[in-house]
């Protein structure tokens, strides 16, 4: 659980693991009652509604306002989003 | 019979074997960014060089509440690569790769993972050799980090960074090659003639140099007949040259950790062209664990036989057939200097319209090549006007260096009349008996000269046709003159 | 509260003939939350000087004998994780507070053009999370009928706001029953449309292939006038069907002759006595009215929890993977970018949030892929194949829409999987894509309103509305 939780980028103290994996081992056995079932040969179904090819054309639609958009950013500078130093991410 | 099997079954000749006897295998990632008018899932312009953040919408700043919808033009253009590379073009889906980075703006790329749109296709390199194209996928660019402070201004030991997304959600192809390549130059001439294909086809304009073609170099080596060596990701290649240098020194590298007893870890490596070396970026941890899961918000895209064949009917032709239609017409070899900048800049129709209009097929494309460097695709100059001058030079009428001023002032007024132009310019043609009595003056001129030529000594000639190009005011054709020498001889 | 009682229908029509004005109906409904807003806590932002000038523009236009919509001067309340141009939208998390969106949600767009007032943001589970609306960010939402009991959830403040009486309708998200379980725990209709009827553009997504939009009204006829306002094809969202807006105008008063109702055999247990009561009392009144009960089997309904709990937190994990701190909302400093994401997200999302952002990905993390979320799709089409078998003999199906009627605070919260099982009449439609609309049917435990819900298959709307116009009608006899 704790490398889920970093995946997943959630700083969670260790207690808070341990409250988040006993909570979560109930409701992962209860989860084990789909190892019952047979399902070879079923196919998954990623979406309900069987639609193919939407698409739109090419071209132009209007763009945010960078300012606005900027302004609504935790930290801005030179028109660009800041970030602190990218360390310990690939790249 | 063997214990195991390689990912590709190339076998490098024994001249293509690396000192000590190691084979090279080297697999290509190539990311394209297509040329459309708007990003992959969003209207919003694909531009490059524009103000930092202006080509941005909810969709490409991963605005809560954004949804994406699929560009059809970015489709067809990664179908026309499909067919290009000999790819079977299927219906296929995407997925999300789950990761975060700054520039990532969901924190997923959208991209495509079990069923890519084109797989299982080939490119055949000019020198002959065969390289297997695994797949090509469509997908969408990430934003562009700028690293401010630190001694290097790179990513390591900087203060802070800043992020464009211009970038973001610029629809990309990803062309993985087999790592059926075992020599760098057999990497570069790959990448060479793939970037002559994109853009070819209108796909791209595959500009290494602003990043619109990316390529990345899977590295291995082993010894012939064992398994495949543990490969390294060479990324940050830059140009054709660095690509072979960066190979050449991975290789060695590699070469040098195992023969001193080491072994290779899997890592991707960034190349430093001016240190020309690479160095270790990130070890590749089973940590990256992407979760790729298909995208909800995307339907199924099934191009149909209709929709493949309208495109695969309205592909121009490749540089291959584009090289081979000009050797045809004038006997040069297709790797020759000029019929590779003639199909680079897509002037081989144009060479052949000059043909087709009477003109000397060689002269035509060495006219092409000289002197239509900024005429693009279509240069404006009637392909008649330029057919009549190569026939002036070829008939002796005019000297080499008097057909190029008459070229030079017809491509610059768009057209005209060689014959006419020459005229104007007092070119007027010189009948072979006025040159005779030229070069019968210089033989008595410079007797000694003479005497040296008929003696054998071919390069004493120059100072007989020296003395009659100057009589002649540059007017005489030189190989009218030589001609006339021979028959005196 | 006097007032605020007519429906929406013939609010707009008396706005749209002039015998009234939007203004003053807004202005007693403005009224109305005053009054016991503090108590409920049905809102995360009135936004009373937008409405006022949405109400006016209305009466201007009638004043000005200028066309005016379905809608025209109808005070609706909207659930807070529906984008509103530069009005906050928070999804009731921390990690969103004071983020203003600059576009407008697609149903956003349609209201306003239908002459609707926006009168407010309502609470929720944080991102759509929970049965209750107990996990808001910004506390709790009270249920009117009882302030000591939980409005159910997610969209506990859409329910709440109109059985408080501060807006006729409103809209809701439903990802797992996040409409009709409210609607039932506060008596009122609530209707979770087919799948892609809707737009999800600008719904801050949940789980975006089960997440729909849908209204909460005090009769099926308001609930079919919103739906026709707010359906229908849109450019902006792949998934959307591509045909016209639903047609629904008195499907409710045409009755059940003849239809095929489907009584669920191997229904999982667990309801109430009163409930399971209620459901047999509502064949009785739909045979009453002309249609045939007939018996049929969902086989899988049972492993509906499972797969739901696994689809849909996989997808959040994703959905909300976006919440980063780098381009808007909360930040939480740090020394470099990875440990920021960290802190950002550990602060700004509460409990429930972070226990399924956890639990989606783990589900499809390398080597469990295949055990959880790769065997939850599968569990989805064999329930999606249920429904299909089933739908082949009926044209509609009965089933509660809860357990449980409204509960108590902190009687669920402590242990998930309690809270999770609330879910589990609601769930198998939103897997299978389908419509289903919760209608008031008598009432159970401590005399809070049960909720009867009619499931129809995709697109079947017109014979669900008039099953459930038909359950309204004798429940009004049955009262
Ligand atoms: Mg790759
Ligand atoms: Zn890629």
């Amino acid at each position: 659980m704790a490398k889920v939780a970093r995946l997943a980028r959630l700083d969670i103290d260790a207690s808070q693991v341990h409250h988040f994996t006993e909570q979560l081992a109930k409701v992962m056995t209860h989860f084990r009652d789909i190892d019952a079932l047979d399902l070879d040969g079923v196919a998954p179904m990623t979406q309900p509604w069987p639609l193919v090819n939407v698409m739109r054309d090419d071209v132009e639609m209007p763009v945010l306002d960078t300012d606005e958009v900027l302004a609504a950013a935790p930290e801005a500078e030179e028109r660009r989003f800041r970030v602190p130093p990218i360390i310990g991410l690939d790249g | 019979m063997s214990t195991f099997t390689n990912p590709s079954d190339v076998v490098a000749t024994a001249g293509q074997l690396l000192p000590g006897g190691w084979e090279l295998v080297v697999g290509l990632e190539v990311h394209v960014e297509l040329a459309t008018r708007t990003k992959l899932f969003s209207g919003s312009p694909n531009r490059f060089g524009d103000e930092p953040n202006t080509n941005i919408d909810p969709v490409t700043l991963a605005l809560p509440g954004a949804l994406p919808v699929l560009n059809r033009h970015a489709v067809e253009l990664a179908m026309r690569i499909g067919i290009a590379l000999n790819c079977r073009i299927q219906p296929c889906i995407f997925h999300r790769k789950n990761y975060f980075y700054p520039d990532m703006p969901k924190a997923y790329q959208i991209s495509q993972y079990d069923i890519p749109l084109n797989a299982d296709g080939w490119l055949d390199l000019p020198s002959g050799v065969r390289v297997g194209v695994e797949r090509a996928h469509l997908e969408e660019d990430t934003g562009k980090s700028t690293h401010v402070g630190g001694a290097t201004g790179r990513i390591h030991g900087s203060d802070y960074s800043l992020i464009d997304f211009n970038r973001a959600g610029v629809p990309l192809v990803e062309i993985v090659s087999r790592p059926d390549i075992r020599t760098s130059e057999h990497a570069r001439e790959y990448a060479a003639e793939l970037r002559a294909i994109v853009a070819a086809i209108g796909a791209s304009d595959a500009k290494m140099e602003e990043g619109s073609m990316r390529v990345d170099a899977n590295v291995s080596v082993h010894k012939p007949g064992t398994p495949f060596g543990t490969r390294c990701e060479i990324k940050n290649v830059n140009s054709i040259r660095a690509l072979g240098r960066a190979i050449d020194y991975e290789a060695r590298r590699q070469i040098d950790v195992i023969e001193s007893g080491g072994t290779i870890r899997q890592e991707t490596r960034h190349w430093d062209d001016a240190e020309g070396r690479t160095h270790t970026l990130r070890a590749k941890e089973d940590a990256d664990d992407y979760r790729y899961f298909p995208e909800p918000d995307l339907v199924p895209l099934d191009p149909g036989a209709e929709w493949i064949e309208s495109v695969r009917a309205a592909l121009p032709p490749l540089p291959a057939a584009r090289r081979a239609m000009l050797q045809a017409l004038t006997g040069y070899d297709p790797q020759s200097e000029a019929v590779l900048v003639a199909v680079e800049r897509g002037q081989h129709g144009y060479v052949k319209a000059i043909a087709d209009a009477g003109g000397d097929p060689v002269r035509a494309l060495i006219y092409v090549t000289q002197a239509f460097a900024e005429q693009g695709e279509n240069p404006v100059v009637p392909a008649a006007d330029v057919a009549a001058l190569t026939v002036l030079e070829r008939d002796g009428k005019l000297s080499a260096t008097q057909a190029k001023q008459v070229l030079a002032e017809i491509v610059a007024n768009g057209g005209g009349d060689a014959a006419a132009i020459a005229a104007a310019k007092g070119f007027e043609a010189m009948d072979s008996s006025a040159i005779e009595a030229m070069v019968d003056e210089a033989i008595s001129a410079d007797p000694d000269a003479w005497a040296k030529y008929c003696a054998g000594e071919e390069k004493a000639a120059g100072a007989i046709v020296g003395r009659v190009m100057k009589a002649s005011k540059g007017k005489a054709d030189g190989k009218v003159v030589s001609a006339i020498m021979q028959s005196r001889r | 509260m006097a007032g605020t009682q007519s429906t929406a229908a013939a609010l707009s029509s008396s706005v749209a003939s002039g015998t009234v004005k939007a203004r003053d109906i807004l202005e007693r409904h403005l009224a109305a939350i005053e009054a016991r807003e503090p108590e409920i806590h049905a809102f995360n932002l009135v936004t009373a000087d937008e409405a006022r000038a949405q109400a006016d523009a209305v009466d201007a236009a009638v004043a000005a004998g200028r066309p005016v919509g379905p809608l025209a001067g109808v005070p609706v309340a909207v659930k807070d994780n529906m984008c509103t141009r530069g009005i906050p939208t928070t999804c009731s998390s921390r990690i969103l507070e004071g983020w203003r969106p600059p576009y407008d949600a697609t149903v956003i767009t349609r209201l306003r053009e239908a002459g609707a007032v926006i009168v407010g943001k309502t609470n929720l589970d944080e991102f759509a999370m929970g049965s209750s609306t107990e996990n808001s960010a910004f506390g709790p939402t009270r249920n009117p009928l009882d302030v000591s009991r939980v409005p159910g959830g997610s969209s506990g403040g859409s329910a709440a706001a109109v059985a408080a009486g501060f807006s006729p309708v409103s809209l809701g998200s439903d990802t797992g029953g996040s409409i009709r379980q409210p609607a039932a725990l506060c008596g009122l209709v609530g209707v979770k449309p087919t799948y892609g009827t809707v737009s999800r553009f600008g719904l801050v997504a949940y789980a975006s292939s089960l997440d729909q939009i849908g209204p909460f009204a005090t009769n099926v006829d308001d609930a079919a006038l919103v739906l026709e306002v707010i359906s229908g094809h849109d450019v902006h969202d792949s998934t959307s069907i591509p045909q016209p807006p639903l047609a629904l105008r008195d499907a409710a008063r045409r009755g059940v002759q003849g239809m095929r109702i489907g009584r669920v055999t191997d229904l999982p247990g667990g309801a109430e006595p009163a409930i399971a009561e209620a459901l047999e009392r509502s064949f009785d009144a739909l045979r009453a009215a002309g249609a045939e009960i007939v018996d049929v089997t969902l086989p899988s309904l049972s492993y509906a929890l499972t797969a739901y709990y696994l689809i849909a937190p996989a997808e959040a994990s994703s959905n909300l993977a976006r919440f980063d701190g780098v381009r808007y909302g909360l930040r939480v400093e740090a020394a470099d970018t990875n440990s920021m994401y960290g802190a950002t997200r550990a602060a700004g999302f509460g409990d429930e949030v972070q226990r399924r952002i956890m639990l989606g990905t783990y589900a499809l993390s390398a080597g469990y892929y295949d055990a959880y979320y790769g065997k939850a799709l599968k569990v989805r089409r064999l329930i999606a194949d249920d429904f299909a078998r089933a739908y082949a003999g009926v044209d509609a199906i009965v089933i509660p829409t809860s357990p449980l009627v409204a509960f108590r605070f902190g009687e669920k919260s402590a242990d998930p999987l309690a809270m999770y099982l609330c879910d589990i009449y609601t769930i198998p439609t939103n897997l299978a894509g389908h419509p289903a609309m919760s209608v008031p049917f008598g009432t159970g435990d401590a005399g809070m309103p049960v909720g009867m819900q009619v499931l129809a298959p995709a697109l079947g709307e017109e014979a669900m509305f008039r099953v459930g116009g038909a359950l309204e009608a004798a429940a009004g006899g049955a009262k």
